[in-house]
Protein backbone atom coordinates (compact mmCIF):
# COMPACT_ATOMS: atom_id res chain seq x y z
CA UNK A 1 0.00 0.00 0.00
CA UNK A 2 1.55 3.36 -1.03
CA UNK A 3 1.51 5.64 1.97
CA UNK A 4 0.31 9.08 1.08
CA UNK A 5 2.22 12.41 1.90
CA UNK A 6 1.83 15.45 2.31
CA UNK A 7 4.28 18.33 0.72
CA UNK A 8 4.64 20.80 3.07
CA UNK A 9 5.89 23.96 1.69
CA UNK A 10 6.40 25.89 4.67
CA UNK A 11 8.30 25.21 7.95
CA UNK A 12 8.53 26.47 11.89
CA UNK A 13 11.63 29.02 12.50
CA UNK A 14 14.36 28.25 14.55
CA UNK A 15 14.94 30.46 17.32
CA UNK A 16 17.89 30.11 19.32
CA UNK A 17 18.43 30.75 23.48
CA UNK A 18 21.41 31.98 24.97
CA UNK A 19 25.17 33.08 23.78
CA UNK A 20 28.04 31.21 24.80
CA UNK A 21 31.26 33.61 25.35
CA UNK A 22 31.85 34.00 21.83
CA UNK A 23 28.92 35.32 21.28
CA UNK A 24 29.29 38.05 23.83
CA UNK A 25 27.44 36.00 26.75
CA UNK A 26 28.72 33.72 29.33
CA UNK A 27 26.14 30.24 28.50
CA UNK A 28 28.14 27.25 28.25
CA UNK A 29 25.83 26.26 25.48
CA UNK A 30 22.98 27.62 23.28
CA UNK A 31 19.05 26.04 22.56
CA UNK A 32 17.66 25.78 19.32
CA UNK A 33 13.91 25.04 19.31
CA UNK A 34 11.48 24.62 16.04
CA UNK A 35 12.39 24.01 12.17
CA UNK A 36 9.89 21.40 12.08
CA UNK A 37 8.97 20.42 8.47
CA UNK A 38 5.52 18.43 9.25
CA UNK A 39 3.31 17.71 11.91
CA UNK A 40 4.70 16.60 15.37
CA UNK A 41 6.09 13.08 14.70
CA UNK A 42 4.64 12.12 11.34
CA UNK A 43 8.48 11.83 11.12
CA UNK A 44 7.40 9.88 7.51
CA UNK A 45 6.20 13.45 6.23
CA UNK A 46 8.61 16.06 8.08
CA UNK A 47 11.60 16.66 10.33
CA UNK A 48 12.21 17.35 13.59
CA UNK A 49 15.83 18.65 13.12
CA UNK A 50 15.56 20.42 17.23
CA UNK A 51 14.17 18.41 19.84
CA UNK A 52 11.53 19.85 21.88
CA UNK A 53 12.87 20.90 25.26
CA UNK A 54 12.04 21.26 28.93
CA UNK A 55 12.39 24.39 30.58
CA UNK A 56 12.16 23.65 34.90
CA UNK A 57 10.17 26.28 36.64
CA UNK A 58 11.78 28.25 39.71
CA UNK A 59 10.84 31.14 41.37
CA UNK A 60 12.88 34.28 42.96
CA UNK A 61 10.78 33.98 45.96
CA UNK A 62 9.34 30.85 47.96
CA UNK A 63 6.27 29.62 46.40
CA UNK A 64 3.69 28.99 48.88
CA UNK A 65 1.01 28.47 47.54
CA UNK A 66 2.44 25.06 45.68
CA UNK A 67 0.93 21.88 47.25
CA UNK A 68 3.24 20.23 49.51
CA UNK A 69 3.77 17.26 47.10
CA UNK A 70 5.27 20.10 44.63
CA UNK A 71 7.16 21.60 47.40
CA UNK A 72 9.13 18.95 49.23
CA UNK A 73 11.64 17.71 45.64
CA UNK A 74 12.54 21.54 46.06
CA UNK A 75 11.97 21.70 50.32
CA UNK A 76 16.26 22.66 50.59
CA UNK A 77 16.17 25.06 47.61
CA UNK A 78 12.98 26.85 47.48
CA UNK A 79 14.43 30.21 49.05
CA UNK A 80 17.55 29.90 47.07
CA UNK A 81 16.85 30.76 43.55
CA UNK A 82 20.18 29.88 42.50
CA UNK A 83 20.95 26.90 44.34
CA UNK A 84 17.61 25.78 42.93
CA UNK A 85 18.35 26.32 39.51
CA UNK A 86 21.67 24.32 39.61
CA UNK A 87 19.56 21.50 41.41
CA UNK A 88 17.35 21.21 38.30
CA UNK A 89 20.07 20.76 36.22
CA UNK A 90 21.85 18.14 38.07
CA UNK A 91 18.75 16.79 39.34
CA UNK A 92 16.35 16.93 36.12
CA UNK A 93 19.21 17.88 33.31
CA UNK A 94 16.88 20.63 32.39
CA UNK A 95 17.92 22.65 29.26
CA UNK A 96 16.51 25.67 30.25
CA UNK A 97 15.83 27.12 33.43
CA UNK A 98 12.64 29.50 33.58
CA UNK A 99 13.09 31.87 36.35
CA UNK A 100 9.52 33.46 37.42
CA UNK A 101 10.09 36.78 39.30
CA UNK A 102 6.70 36.32 41.40
CA UNK A 103 8.33 38.44 44.29
CA UNK A 104 7.96 41.64 42.24
CA UNK A 105 4.00 41.14 42.22
CA UNK A 106 2.32 44.63 44.32
CA UNK A 107 -0.20 41.81 46.15
CA UNK A 108 3.31 39.29 47.03
CA UNK A 109 6.52 40.82 48.17
CA UNK A 110 6.54 43.91 45.81
CA UNK A 111 10.19 44.04 45.24
CA UNK A 112 11.74 46.28 42.84
CA UNK A 113 14.03 46.22 39.91
CA UNK A 114 17.71 45.86 41.19
CA UNK A 115 16.18 42.90 43.54
CA UNK A 116 15.22 41.13 40.18
CA UNK A 117 18.59 41.70 38.68
CA UNK A 118 20.20 40.77 41.45
CA UNK A 119 18.10 37.18 41.07
CA UNK A 120 18.72 36.90 37.57
CA UNK A 121 22.49 37.34 37.80
CA UNK A 122 22.65 34.66 40.84
CA UNK A 123 20.62 32.17 38.69
CA UNK A 124 23.30 33.22 35.36
CA UNK A 125 26.49 32.73 37.51
CA UNK A 126 24.89 29.36 39.04
CA UNK A 127 24.12 27.33 36.05
CA UNK A 128 25.51 27.62 32.07
CA UNK A 129 21.78 26.71 30.54
CA UNK A 130 20.54 29.71 28.61
CA UNK A 131 17.64 31.65 30.79
CA UNK A 132 13.71 32.29 30.22
CA UNK A 133 12.67 35.15 32.82
CA UNK A 134 8.84 36.12 33.00
CA UNK A 135 7.76 39.02 35.17
CA UNK A 136 4.75 38.80 37.96
CA UNK A 137 1.81 39.55 35.39
CA UNK A 138 1.10 42.62 36.68
CA UNK A 139 1.23 44.36 33.75
CA UNK A 140 2.54 47.84 35.31
CA UNK A 141 5.11 45.99 37.22
CA UNK A 142 6.36 43.53 34.32
CA UNK A 143 7.19 46.77 32.46
CA UNK A 144 8.98 48.31 35.25
CA UNK A 145 11.18 45.28 36.02
CA UNK A 146 11.81 42.96 32.78
CA UNK A 147 13.33 45.56 31.30
CA UNK A 148 15.85 46.46 33.91
CA UNK A 149 16.58 42.37 33.56
CA UNK A 150 16.74 42.38 30.32
CA UNK A 151 19.46 45.13 30.91
CA UNK A 152 21.15 43.42 33.83
CA UNK A 153 21.18 40.48 31.81
CA UNK A 154 22.51 42.22 28.18
CA UNK A 155 24.40 39.82 25.46
CA UNK A 156 22.91 36.75 27.63
CA UNK A 157 19.99 36.00 24.68
CA UNK A 158 17.63 35.31 26.58
CA UNK A 159 13.88 34.46 26.40
CA UNK A 160 11.86 36.85 28.12
CA UNK A 161 8.39 37.64 28.86
CA UNK A 162 5.42 37.77 28.93
CA UNK A 163 4.37 40.43 25.82
CA UNK A 164 0.48 40.17 25.46
CA UNK A 165 -1.37 42.42 22.71
CA UNK A 166 -2.48 45.00 25.41
CA UNK A 167 1.32 45.25 26.70
CA UNK A 168 4.18 44.46 24.20
CA UNK A 169 5.85 47.73 23.43
CA UNK A 170 8.22 48.11 26.71
CA UNK A 171 9.20 44.14 26.74
CA UNK A 172 9.66 44.54 23.03
CA UNK A 173 12.33 47.29 23.02
CA UNK A 174 14.24 45.85 25.82
CA UNK A 175 14.95 43.02 23.58
CA UNK A 176 15.85 44.84 20.72
CA UNK A 177 18.34 46.88 22.89
CA UNK A 178 19.84 43.69 24.91
CA UNK A 179 19.86 41.26 22.63
CA UNK A 180 16.54 38.76 23.76
CA UNK A 181 13.98 36.93 22.39
CA UNK A 182 10.12 37.40 23.13
CA UNK A 183 7.62 35.20 24.75
CA UNK A 184 4.30 36.55 22.90
CA UNK A 185 1.20 35.42 24.52
CA UNK A 186 -2.70 35.02 23.16
CA UNK A 187 -5.62 34.06 24.91
CA UNK A 188 -5.97 30.94 22.89
CA UNK A 189 -6.84 32.73 19.89
CA UNK A 190 -4.97 32.35 16.42
CA UNK A 191 -6.42 35.89 15.20
CA UNK A 192 -4.59 37.15 17.88
CA UNK A 193 -1.89 35.35 18.29
CA UNK A 194 -0.36 36.34 14.52
CA UNK A 195 -1.49 40.21 15.35
CA UNK A 196 0.88 40.22 18.35
CA UNK A 197 3.44 38.64 15.66
CA UNK A 198 3.24 41.22 13.35
CA UNK A 199 2.89 43.87 16.05
CA UNK A 200 6.28 42.93 17.76
CA UNK A 201 8.16 42.53 14.29
CA UNK A 202 6.48 46.44 13.14
CA UNK A 203 8.38 47.47 16.29
CA UNK A 204 11.63 46.17 14.71
CA UNK A 205 11.91 43.12 16.34
CA UNK A 206 12.93 40.03 13.42
CA UNK A 207 10.45 37.14 13.76
CA UNK A 208 13.26 34.86 14.52
CA UNK A 209 13.13 36.01 18.02
CA UNK A 210 9.65 35.22 19.32
CA UNK A 211 8.07 32.20 20.50
CA UNK A 212 4.31 31.94 20.71
CA UNK A 213 2.26 31.18 24.31
CA UNK A 214 -0.47 30.29 22.91
CA UNK A 215 -1.97 29.42 26.18
CA UNK A 216 -2.79 26.23 27.70
CA UNK A 217 -5.38 24.51 30.03
CA UNK A 218 -4.04 20.88 32.04
CA UNK A 219 -5.39 18.03 30.86
CA UNK A 220 -9.38 18.14 31.74
CA UNK A 221 -9.57 21.82 31.59
CA UNK A 222 -9.83 22.46 27.72
CA UNK A 223 -7.20 20.69 26.75
CA UNK A 224 -8.66 19.91 23.52
CA UNK A 225 -9.60 23.00 22.21
CA UNK A 226 -5.50 24.31 23.36
CA UNK A 227 -4.57 21.57 21.29
CA UNK A 228 -6.90 22.37 18.21
CA UNK A 229 -5.57 26.22 18.35
CA UNK A 230 -1.79 24.86 18.67
CA UNK A 231 -2.52 22.56 15.84
CA UNK A 232 -3.91 25.41 13.62
CA UNK A 233 -1.00 27.33 14.39
CA UNK A 234 1.56 24.22 13.00
CA UNK A 235 -0.64 24.09 9.78
CA UNK A 236 -0.33 26.96 8.92
CA UNK A 237 3.22 27.74 9.34
CA UNK A 238 3.89 23.81 7.51
CA UNK A 239 1.43 25.90 4.56
CA UNK A 240 3.43 29.20 4.51
CA UNK A 241 2.08 31.62 7.04
CA UNK A 242 5.23 33.44 7.92
CA UNK A 243 3.60 35.36 10.85
CA UNK A 244 2.43 32.31 12.61
CA UNK A 245 5.91 29.92 12.11
CA UNK A 246 7.38 30.56 15.42
CA UNK A 247 7.78 27.56 17.79
CA UNK A 248 5.35 27.30 20.79
CA UNK A 249 6.42 27.45 24.24
CA UNK A 250 3.71 25.96 26.90
CA UNK A 251 3.59 26.51 31.12
CA UNK A 252 2.71 22.92 31.74
CA UNK A 253 3.67 23.07 35.49
CA UNK A 254 1.76 26.03 35.96
CA UNK A 255 -1.61 24.87 34.66
CA UNK A 256 -1.29 20.83 36.03
CA UNK A 257 -0.86 21.75 39.57
CA UNK A 258 -3.64 25.20 39.58
CA UNK A 259 -5.87 21.29 38.50
CA UNK A 260 -8.14 20.28 41.60
CA UNK A 261 -7.16 16.70 40.58
CA UNK A 262 -3.33 17.59 41.22
CA UNK A 263 -4.31 19.89 44.20
CA UNK A 264 -6.20 17.84 46.71
CA UNK A 265 -4.45 15.47 49.27
CA UNK A 266 -4.93 12.55 50.38
CA UNK A 267 -7.62 13.16 53.50
CA UNK A 268 -10.06 14.67 51.26
CA UNK A 269 -9.84 12.66 48.15
CA UNK A 270 -8.81 9.12 49.37
CA UNK A 271 -10.61 7.62 45.68
CA UNK A 272 -7.98 9.30 43.69
CA UNK A 273 -4.97 7.96 45.09
CA UNK A 274 -2.00 9.52 46.43
CA UNK A 275 -1.90 13.12 45.54
CA UNK A 276 1.94 12.94 44.73
CA UNK A 277 1.56 10.47 42.24
CA UNK A 278 -1.60 12.01 40.99
CA UNK A 279 -0.29 15.62 40.46
CA UNK A 280 2.64 14.45 38.71
CA UNK A 281 0.47 12.35 36.56
CA UNK A 282 -1.18 15.37 35.93
CA UNK A 283 1.23 17.28 34.76
CA UNK A 284 2.89 14.77 32.76
CA UNK A 285 -0.74 14.13 30.85
CA UNK A 286 -1.02 17.47 29.89
CA UNK A 287 2.66 18.05 29.10
CA UNK A 288 2.26 14.67 26.47
CA UNK A 289 -0.79 15.90 24.89
CA UNK A 290 0.44 18.96 24.11
CA UNK A 291 3.87 17.37 22.68
CA UNK A 292 1.37 15.69 20.32
CA UNK A 293 0.18 19.16 19.36
CA UNK A 294 3.46 20.96 18.53
CA UNK A 295 4.72 22.51 21.72
CA UNK A 296 8.66 23.10 21.22
CA UNK A 297 9.45 24.55 24.99
CA UNK A 298 8.01 22.81 28.20
CA UNK A 299 7.99 24.23 31.69
CA UNK A 300 7.70 21.49 34.01
CA UNK A 301 7.47 21.84 37.88
CA UNK A 302 8.33 18.54 39.35
CA UNK A 303 11.17 16.37 38.66
CA UNK A 304 9.54 13.10 38.29
CA UNK A 305 7.02 14.94 35.42
CA UNK A 306 10.09 16.36 33.74
CA UNK A 307 12.17 13.35 33.69
CA UNK A 308 9.50 10.85 32.42
CA UNK A 309 8.57 13.73 29.85
CA UNK A 310 12.10 13.58 28.78
CA UNK A 311 12.12 9.38 28.10
CA UNK A 312 9.14 9.69 26.69
CA UNK A 313 10.59 12.14 24.10
CA UNK A 314 13.72 10.37 23.29
CA UNK A 315 11.41 7.44 22.49
CA UNK A 316 9.39 8.98 20.35
CA UNK A 317 12.41 10.24 18.57
CA UNK A 318 14.42 7.17 18.73
CA UNK A 319 11.44 5.46 16.92
CA UNK A 320 12.09 8.53 14.61
CA UNK A 321 15.95 7.26 13.78
CA UNK A 322 14.88 3.59 13.34
CA UNK A 323 12.13 4.39 10.27
CA UNK A 324 13.91 7.54 8.70
CA UNK B 1 -2.50 32.52 -6.04
CA UNK B 2 0.47 32.44 -8.49
CA UNK B 3 0.92 35.91 -10.20
CA UNK B 4 2.52 36.53 -13.35
CA UNK B 5 3.65 40.07 -14.44
CA UNK B 6 2.09 41.69 -18.10
CA UNK B 7 3.49 44.04 -18.44
CA UNK B 8 6.57 43.34 -20.34
CA UNK B 9 4.98 42.92 -23.26
CA UNK B 10 5.37 44.91 -27.10
CA UNK B 11 1.65 45.58 -27.03
CA UNK B 12 2.38 48.65 -24.52
CA UNK B 13 4.03 51.48 -26.67
CA UNK B 14 7.18 52.00 -23.65
CA UNK B 15 8.03 48.04 -24.49
CA UNK B 16 7.73 48.51 -28.24
CA UNK B 17 10.11 51.68 -28.36
CA UNK B 18 12.62 49.82 -25.57
CA UNK B 19 12.67 47.14 -28.29
CA UNK B 20 13.07 48.89 -31.01
CA UNK B 21 15.90 50.46 -29.46
CA UNK B 22 17.58 47.68 -28.14
CA UNK B 23 17.43 50.15 -24.81
CA UNK B 24 17.59 47.67 -21.51
CA UNK B 25 16.47 50.21 -18.97
CA UNK B 26 12.61 50.27 -19.30
CA UNK B 27 12.98 46.62 -19.40
CA UNK B 28 15.00 46.35 -16.51
CA UNK B 29 12.92 48.62 -14.64
CA UNK B 30 9.60 46.61 -15.56
CA UNK B 31 11.13 43.67 -14.09
CA UNK B 32 12.16 45.32 -10.88
CA UNK B 33 9.14 46.95 -10.17
CA UNK B 34 6.64 43.90 -11.12
CA UNK B 35 9.29 41.41 -9.22
CA UNK B 36 8.90 44.12 -6.01
CA UNK B 37 4.99 44.10 -6.30
CA UNK B 38 4.95 40.34 -5.76
CA UNK B 39 5.12 38.69 -9.47
CA UNK B 40 6.41 35.16 -9.07
CA UNK B 41 6.81 34.68 -13.10
CA UNK B 42 7.17 37.58 -15.54
CA UNK B 43 5.27 37.38 -18.77
CA UNK B 44 7.61 38.25 -22.05
CA UNK B 45 5.85 38.96 -25.16
CA UNK B 46 7.69 40.68 -27.68
CA UNK B 47 4.48 42.52 -29.38
CA UNK B 48 3.07 41.17 -33.23
CA UNK B 49 5.37 43.54 -35.07
CA UNK B 50 8.98 42.45 -35.11
CA UNK B 51 11.53 41.70 -37.05
CA UNK B 52 13.77 38.50 -35.94
CA UNK B 53 11.00 37.89 -33.21
CA UNK B 54 13.90 34.60 -31.97
CA UNK B 55 16.62 37.89 -31.68
CA UNK B 56 14.38 39.85 -29.87
CA UNK B 57 12.81 37.14 -27.28
CA UNK B 58 16.54 36.03 -27.00
CA UNK B 59 17.52 39.39 -26.07
CA UNK B 60 14.67 40.00 -23.85
CA UNK B 61 15.15 36.93 -21.61
CA UNK B 62 19.09 37.80 -21.26
CA UNK B 63 17.53 41.82 -20.60
CA UNK B 64 14.83 40.86 -17.63
CA UNK B 65 17.42 37.94 -16.01
CA UNK B 66 20.20 40.55 -15.95
CA UNK B 67 18.37 42.38 -13.07
CA UNK B 68 15.96 39.71 -11.15
CA UNK B 69 16.11 36.05 -11.22
CA UNK B 70 12.35 35.94 -11.25
CA UNK B 71 11.42 32.85 -13.69
CA UNK B 72 9.68 33.86 -17.31
CA UNK B 73 6.18 33.08 -18.78
CA UNK B 74 7.81 32.85 -22.58
CA UNK B 75 4.81 34.13 -24.45
CA UNK B 76 4.87 33.69 -28.00
CA UNK B 77 2.89 32.21 -30.85
CA UNK B 78 6.12 31.44 -32.66
CA UNK B 79 7.79 28.24 -32.05
CA UNK B 80 11.53 29.48 -33.16
CA UNK B 81 11.07 32.83 -31.06
CA UNK B 82 9.74 30.45 -28.30
CA UNK B 83 13.17 27.94 -28.24
CA UNK B 84 15.19 30.98 -28.54
CA UNK B 85 13.65 32.05 -25.27
CA UNK B 86 14.11 28.83 -23.76
CA UNK B 87 17.39 28.50 -24.80
CA UNK B 88 18.37 31.88 -23.51
CA UNK B 89 15.88 31.36 -20.06
CA UNK B 90 18.05 30.31 -16.46
CA UNK B 91 15.98 28.52 -14.16
CA UNK B 92 12.79 26.82 -14.96
CA UNK B 93 10.56 28.73 -17.30
CA UNK B 94 6.41 28.76 -17.95
CA UNK B 95 5.82 28.45 -21.95
CA UNK B 96 2.91 30.66 -23.08
CA UNK B 97 1.59 28.60 -25.07
CA UNK B 98 -0.26 25.72 -26.51
CA UNK B 99 -3.42 24.97 -27.69
CA UNK B 100 -5.35 21.56 -27.69
CA UNK B 101 -4.19 21.96 -31.85
CA UNK B 102 -2.34 18.46 -32.51
CA UNK B 103 0.17 19.85 -34.74
CA UNK B 104 0.55 22.41 -31.51
CA UNK B 105 1.09 20.31 -28.72
CA UNK B 106 3.35 17.88 -31.04
CA UNK B 107 5.06 21.04 -31.66
CA UNK B 108 5.30 22.64 -27.91
CA UNK B 109 5.11 19.72 -25.57
CA UNK B 110 8.91 18.91 -26.53
CA UNK B 111 10.25 22.06 -26.25
CA UNK B 112 8.53 21.50 -22.51
CA UNK B 113 10.35 18.03 -21.65
CA UNK B 114 13.79 19.30 -23.36
CA UNK B 115 13.91 22.44 -21.23
CA UNK B 116 11.94 21.04 -18.07
CA UNK B 117 9.63 24.36 -18.54
CA UNK B 118 5.88 24.54 -16.87
CA UNK B 119 3.26 24.83 -19.93
CA UNK B 120 -0.01 27.11 -20.29
CA UNK B 121 -2.26 25.03 -22.38
CA UNK B 122 -5.39 27.11 -24.23
CA UNK B 123 -8.78 25.50 -24.08
CA UNK B 124 -9.41 26.34 -27.89
CA UNK B 125 -8.25 24.64 -31.34
CA UNK B 126 -8.55 24.96 -34.76
CA UNK B 127 -12.23 25.70 -34.57
CA UNK B 128 -11.67 28.79 -32.27
CA UNK B 129 -12.74 29.35 -28.50
CA UNK B 130 -15.10 27.20 -27.63
CA UNK B 131 -18.52 28.31 -26.52
CA UNK B 132 -19.05 26.42 -23.36
CA UNK B 133 -17.87 25.29 -20.51
CA UNK B 134 -18.22 21.44 -21.46
CA UNK B 135 -16.39 21.61 -25.04
CA UNK B 136 -13.60 23.60 -23.27
CA UNK B 137 -12.97 21.04 -20.89
CA UNK B 138 -13.23 18.96 -23.30
CA UNK B 139 -9.73 20.56 -24.92
CA UNK B 140 -8.09 20.44 -21.59
CA UNK B 141 -8.81 16.90 -21.50
CA UNK B 142 -6.96 16.17 -24.40
CA UNK B 143 -3.60 18.57 -23.16
CA UNK B 144 -3.46 16.98 -20.38
CA UNK B 145 -3.64 14.03 -22.21
CA UNK B 146 -1.17 14.77 -24.70
CA UNK B 147 1.19 15.84 -21.71
CA UNK B 148 1.01 12.75 -20.31
CA UNK B 149 1.80 11.16 -23.53
CA UNK B 150 5.40 13.56 -23.37
CA UNK B 151 5.57 12.76 -19.98
CA UNK B 152 4.71 16.17 -18.32
CA UNK B 153 3.17 16.12 -15.10
CA UNK B 154 -0.67 17.61 -14.44
CA UNK B 155 1.15 19.83 -11.73
CA UNK B 156 3.51 21.42 -14.38
CA UNK B 157 0.36 22.19 -16.65
CA UNK B 158 -1.71 25.80 -16.46
CA UNK B 159 -4.62 25.39 -18.63
CA UNK B 160 -6.24 28.35 -19.22
CA UNK B 161 -10.21 28.54 -20.08
CA UNK B 162 -9.88 31.77 -21.70
CA UNK B 163 -11.61 34.46 -21.00
CA UNK B 164 -12.92 37.10 -23.80
CA UNK B 165 -13.77 40.82 -22.93
CA UNK B 166 -16.96 41.24 -21.19
CA UNK B 167 -17.80 44.02 -23.16
CA UNK B 168 -17.99 42.18 -26.50
CA UNK B 169 -19.07 38.43 -25.12
CA UNK B 170 -20.29 38.43 -22.09
CA UNK B 171 -21.85 34.78 -22.49
CA UNK B 172 -17.90 33.44 -21.47
CA UNK B 173 -17.52 34.80 -18.27
CA UNK B 174 -19.86 32.48 -16.20
CA UNK B 175 -18.51 29.25 -18.81
CA UNK B 176 -14.95 30.24 -17.85
CA UNK B 177 -16.17 29.64 -14.47
CA UNK B 178 -17.76 26.64 -14.89
CA UNK B 179 -14.69 25.37 -16.53
CA UNK B 180 -12.35 26.55 -13.65
CA UNK B 181 -14.25 23.88 -11.58
CA UNK B 182 -14.69 21.13 -13.97
CA UNK B 183 -10.60 20.84 -14.98
CA UNK B 184 -9.67 20.07 -11.42
CA UNK B 185 -10.95 16.82 -11.64
CA UNK B 186 -9.58 15.68 -14.83
CA UNK B 187 -6.52 14.52 -13.05
CA UNK B 188 -4.67 13.64 -9.96
CA UNK B 189 -2.85 15.43 -9.07
CA UNK B 190 -5.33 17.95 -10.94
CA UNK B 191 -3.82 20.39 -13.56
CA UNK B 192 -3.55 24.29 -12.43
CA UNK B 193 -5.61 26.70 -14.08
CA UNK B 194 -4.22 29.71 -15.28
CA UNK B 195 -6.22 33.22 -16.67
CA UNK B 196 -4.82 36.24 -18.49
CA UNK B 197 -6.97 38.39 -16.85
CA UNK B 198 -6.77 42.00 -18.32
CA UNK B 199 -8.49 40.77 -20.86
CA UNK B 200 -11.91 40.09 -19.65
CA UNK B 201 -12.26 44.01 -19.08
CA UNK B 202 -10.74 44.93 -22.71
CA UNK B 203 -13.13 47.83 -24.40
CA UNK B 204 -15.27 48.56 -20.92
CA UNK B 205 -14.69 51.43 -18.72
CA UNK B 206 -13.60 50.84 -14.84
CA UNK B 207 -11.15 48.04 -15.86
CA UNK B 208 -9.43 47.76 -12.49
CA UNK B 209 -12.93 46.76 -10.99
CA UNK B 210 -13.51 44.35 -13.39
CA UNK B 211 -10.40 42.87 -13.30
CA UNK B 212 -10.75 42.50 -9.26
CA UNK B 213 -14.21 41.47 -9.18
CA UNK B 214 -13.44 38.53 -12.05
CA UNK B 215 -10.59 37.50 -10.02
CA UNK B 216 -12.63 37.33 -6.64
CA UNK B 217 -15.21 34.63 -8.65
CA UNK B 218 -12.34 33.24 -10.22
CA UNK B 219 -9.85 32.40 -7.21
CA UNK B 220 -13.56 31.35 -5.40
CA UNK B 221 -13.31 28.71 -8.67
CA UNK B 222 -9.92 27.41 -7.54
CA UNK B 223 -7.85 29.60 -9.72
CA UNK B 224 -4.25 28.74 -9.54
CA UNK B 225 -2.49 31.56 -11.25
CA UNK B 226 -3.42 34.66 -13.12
CA UNK B 227 -1.59 37.03 -15.83
CA UNK B 228 -2.22 40.05 -14.58
CA UNK B 229 -0.80 43.80 -13.82
CA UNK B 230 0.59 43.27 -10.59
CA UNK B 231 1.42 46.81 -9.96
CA UNK B 232 -2.53 47.18 -9.13
CA UNK B 233 -2.77 47.81 -5.67
CA UNK B 234 -6.60 47.09 -5.22
CA UNK B 235 -6.22 43.83 -7.09
CA UNK B 236 -3.43 42.26 -5.06
CA UNK B 237 -5.76 43.48 -2.69
CA UNK B 238 -8.21 41.48 -3.33
CA UNK B 239 -5.43 38.61 -3.90
CA UNK B 240 -5.03 38.71 -0.19
CA UNK B 241 -8.47 39.72 1.19
CA UNK B 242 -9.59 36.44 -1.02
CA UNK B 243 -6.70 34.34 0.44
CA UNK B 244 -8.23 35.28 3.77
CA UNK B 245 -11.85 34.39 2.70
CA UNK B 246 -11.02 31.25 0.91
CA UNK B 247 -9.23 30.15 4.66
CA UNK B 248 -5.66 29.87 3.34
CA UNK B 249 -4.68 31.86 5.47
CA UNK B 250 -4.70 32.99 9.18
CA UNK B 251 -7.11 35.96 9.46
CA UNK B 252 -5.67 38.73 11.45
CA UNK B 253 -6.16 42.91 11.97
CA UNK B 254 -2.92 43.71 10.00
CA UNK B 255 -3.22 41.12 6.73
CA UNK B 256 -3.24 43.31 4.59
CA UNK B 257 -0.65 45.37 5.71
CA UNK B 258 1.41 42.35 5.89
CA UNK B 259 0.50 41.07 2.52
CA UNK B 260 1.41 44.44 1.21
CA UNK B 261 4.39 44.68 3.13
CA UNK B 262 6.20 40.65 1.80
CA UNK B 263 5.18 41.86 -1.78
CA UNK B 264 7.36 45.15 -1.24
CA UNK B 265 10.08 43.05 0.72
Amino acid sequence: MELLKENWTGKVREVTIGATPERGGTRTHTVTVGGETGLPFLHFEGEVPNPPRIAMEIWDTSPEEWPEALREPWADVLADPAAWARKCVEKCGADLIMLRLASCDPDRGNTGPAEAQAVVKSVLSAVGVPLIVIGCGDPEKDNEVVPAVGEAAAGENCLIGIAKQENYKSLVATCMVNGHNIIAQSPLDINIAKQLNILITEMGLTPERIVIDPMSGALGYGIEYCYSIMERVRLGSLQGDKMLAMPVIVFVGQEAWRAKEAREPDETAPAWGPQRARGVAWELLTATTLLQAGADIFVMRHPDAALALRRHIDELLMREEGVA
Amino acid sequence: MILIGERINGLFRDVARAIAERNPEPIHALALAQTKAGAHFLDVNTGPAVDEPEKVMGWLVRTVQEVVDTPICIDTMNVKALEAGLAAHRGRALINSTTGERAKLDAILPLAKEYGAQVIGLAMNEKGVPKDANDRTAIAMEIVAAADEYGISPQDLYLDPLILPVAVAQEHASEVLETLRQVRLLADPPPRTVVGLSNVSQKSKNRSLVNRTFLAMAMACGLDAAILDVTDQDLMDVVATANILLNKEVYCDSYLEVARRSHAG
